[in-house]
């Protein structure tokens, strides 16, 4: 089965955008998203895109490892 | 490759196997639900980094394999019928049904194609007016508002030769069985791509009725890792709660318009999982209002009863009572190349991971 | 496939070049041994980026001479042609095989033409064998009985690229890709480091069923076990991302211009420099060695460090690839 891989929105045009997995380019559907833009990440399942990157939230899990690691080493 | 690579960082490894070494004290056992998490667990040694106490083991999460014999009898019958195109998510192809599998009806001349989305089975049904073109749809909640995306595109579009055979499912119920009748479990380890649409609320009974955290995961190995963490954390202090691992792509509230869309357009209805039986209000089909489309009500099929194969023991894999190691039939007779249950023919089921990702030591 | 080859063909045929099972039958003459080995291809699609089912047909046979050390020397080509295969695309790739074969330097000597029915070829297989000369300083390398604990492991380049770009073209494939084939004749290559390095112990081209199956193959019946580092193979960034997306394995892609080698750790960062200043070898890397413990089998190390037993594969991951 399709597994859900992170895309990002090259281009966007009514119900699909043009998205990009590492240089492949996939055109998904984007009926179940309110709001997609250019140079969002997407998570693409199934030839449609379900949700949106959230880089904060991302960069804020990076950083729990960052001090996890550090207290280690302390 | 930008959100994921970062998330196999050896950095990252090394500091959550060393937090979790930790607890090497604790005896613990925790049931990922999820196929995809299986195949990763599988894939990335996972199991290789945990203090032998700390027990991971598998449940019903994946699609194809819970995906009752029944389902793949009927559509073999379909792909059977003149005129018509069967299309389909890869795995399916070799799940074996009572007699035969989509596969081998494909060689014997039936029109069965493989897709990546809904979208493109409702493209062959434009392309192909005089022929019937069914898409078999499976999955869970990450997958059914995707497909209810191509039945609404559907029912705009009035191609009139489109259908789904939905075995589409739902996760909670299954959860709820679990902690009823499976083997004692110290908590889970959530799907998170099913709670990407779903978010968090699902999940809200568990622990309050039967005191097992459950925390939502992703599905690179730092994530799993770090969900792991937490469930030891929660074990350990005696707070099972719902918590979330994975909220670069889960929201508290998940997607509510890809729910929505499911919503609209499927409802709940007992159904039959593979391994757990008849499961209350876990499946999902189409709404009256979408009948049209509903190639179990519209394409009428003489179909002989379902036979499990013997031997089997897929049912009480799925529900983590056994191993696949437990089966007298793993990799003796049922293997890859010739699987006899479902759970050897996914790529997210526990024996096609155990038999492919054999662990080392 | 390899049951089939042991049960049916092996049997029948049984000799003590069959049974060593490498790439090409290193075979002793009056003086010297020669190389002679057989492929058929039946690639689907014919015309695919990066080549075609001619330049594989002569890359393939060229390559499997060369990885038991052999210049490769002669070929034999035989089609076969289904009716009303246009003309125009049997002469592109003949054209190509030519090309081809002049790049690697061998010369076609020999050759066989069949039309059959329509419908009874899917329209165009080819046949090739090849032979070549081996020096006495490599007739070892087919077999790989000079392999010891610790040679290093290094692949030429990129894997994967190949399988990749096939998948890409078929018919409903839903996704746009610039990759293409990485088909090449690799005797230059490996000419070049045999020129200068005498300590190569095996050499094999990882085709169908990629660098796992080759490693698999090495490693079945022996008293040393595998070990490769997944974060040391070199994958091309967009490979990864579509075996990410599909489920497939980069371990298990097969490739058409790359070559695994087995070396002395003494002369291994040598071998390396040596493929970095070649175009074939410009993304070498050492991705393994050859171990003591898990005689027989390959191990993986994975991204985590975690680690796991790698198994030949079964089966299609991708049918009619070469």
């Amino acid at each position: 089965m399709c597994l859900s891989i992170p895309a990002q929105v090259i281009s966007v045009q009514d119900d699909t955008a043009q998205v990009s997995v590492s240089g492949t380019i996939y055109t998904a559907g984007i009926q179940l998203l309110e709001e997609v833009r250019e140079g969002d990440y997407v998570l693409l399942h199934a030839g449609f895109a379900i949700q949106v990157i959230d880089p904060g939230e991302a960069e804020e899990t990076l950083r729990l490892f960052k001090e996890m690691n550090q207290s280690g080493e302390g | 490759m930008k959100y994921i690579s970062e998330y196999r960082d050896r950095i990252w490894m090394n500091t959550l196997a060393g937090q979790i070494a930790s607890c090497r004290d604790m005896e613990v056992t925790f049931m990922e639900v999820c196929g995809t998490h299986t195949a990763a667990i599988s894939r990335f040694g996972i199991k290789t980094l945990l203090p032998a106490g700390i027990r991971l083991i598998s449940g019903p999460g994946c699609p194809v394999c819970v995906t009752p014999v029944g389902f793949i009898d009927h559509a073999v019958g379909l792909a059977r019928q003149q005129q018509t195109i069967i299309t389909t998510f890869g795995d399916l192809l070799r799940v074996p049904g009572s007699t035969t599998s989509l596969e081998k009806v494909r060689a014997e001349g039936a029109d069965v194609r493989m897709v990546y989305s809904v979208m493109e089975a409702l493209e062959l049904a434009h392309r192909y007016p005089d022929r019937q073109v069914i898409f078999l749809a499976i999955g869970f909640e990450t997958t059914a508002p995707a497909t209810a995306a191509g039945i609404l595109c559907a029912t705009q579009e009035k191609p009139g030769n489109f259908f789904i055979l939905s075995a589409h499912k739902v996760m909670p119920p299954a959860l709820e069985m679990l902690a009823t009748e499976g083997v004692s479990i110290d908590g889970y380890l959530c799907p998170g791509h099913v709670s990407v649409i779903t978010g968090e609320e699902i999940y809200r009974t568990i622990p309050e009725k039967y005191g097992l955290g459950c925390v939502i995961a992703g599905f690179e190995p730092a994530d799993i890792l770090l969900a792991i963490l937490m469930l030891l954390r929660q074990v350990s202090e005696g707070n099972p709660r719902v918590e979330n691992a994975y909220k670069r792509a889960v929201k508290p509230q998940g997607n509510p318009r890809a729910l929505a869309m499911m919503n609209r357009v499927f409802e709940p209805v007992d159904t039959t999982w593979r391994g757990l039986g008849m499961v209350k209000n876990s499946g999902l089909e189409l709404r009256e209002e979408f009948a049209s489309l509903d190639a179990a009500r519209m394409i009428g099929i003489d179909l002989e009863p379902s036979r499990e194969p013997r031997g089997c023991i897929c049912g009480d894999i799925l529900k983590g009572i056994s191993k696949p190691a437990d089966c007298n039939l793993f990799s003796k007779v049922c293997c890859p190349e010739n699987p006899v249950g479902a759970c050897m023919v996914s790529s997210e089921g526990s024996c096609q991971a155990a038999y492919r990702y054999e662990q080392y030591g | 496939m390899h049951e089939l080859i042991r049960q049916l063909f092996v049997k029948y045929f049984r000799n003590r070049w069959l049974e060593t099972a490498g790439d090409a039958a290193v075979l002793p003459l009056e003086s010297g041994h020669i190389s002679f080995t057989t492929d058929s291809y039946v690639v689907d699609p014919l015309f695919f980026p990066g080549g075609d089912i001619g330049k594989l047909a002569i890359c393939g046979t060229v390559n499997d001479l060369a990885v038991t050390g052999a210049l490769p020397l002669f070929i034999s080509v035989g089609f076969i042609i289904e009716e009303g295969f246009p003309v125009k695309d049997l002469e592109s790739i003949v054209r190509s095989m030519a090309v081809t074969a002049k790049q690697a330097g061998v010369q076609i000597v020999a050759g066989d033409t069949k039309v059959v029915n329509k419908g009874k070829c899917d329209k165009l297989f080819i046949n090739t064998s090849g032979m070549g000369q081996v020096p006495e300083k490599c007739i070892h390398v087919a077999s790989a009985d000079l392999v010891k604990p610790g040679d290093q492991i290094i692949i030429s380049g990129y894997t994967g690229d190949h399988g990749m770009a096939i998948l890409s073209q078929r018919k409903g494939f839903p996704m746009k890709t610039r990759l293409k084939s990485d088909c090449t004749p690799l005797n230059g290559l490996i000419g070049t480091i045999l020129e200068h390095i005498n300590q190569v112990r095996f050499m094999r081209d990882p085709t169908r069923g990629g660098v796992a199956t080759v490693l698999c193959e090495l490693a079945e019946g022996r008293s040393f076990g595998v070990l490769i580092r997944e974060p040391d193979l070199p994958v091309r960034e967009e490979v990864t991302g579509l075996c990410e997306m599909f489920g497939f394995d980069p371990l298990y892609l097969p490739n058409e211009g790359k070559v695994v080698m087995v070396v002395d750790p003494a002369v291994s960062s040598q071998v390396v420099d040596i493929m970095h200043r070649h175009p074939e070898g410009e993304h070498a890397a050492v991705i393994g060695e050859i171990i003591d413990e898990n005689p027989g089998r390959v191990v993986l190390e994975t991204v985590t460090g975690g680690r796991r037993i790698i198994h030949m594969l079964t089966g299609e991951q991708l049918p009619r690839i070469c």
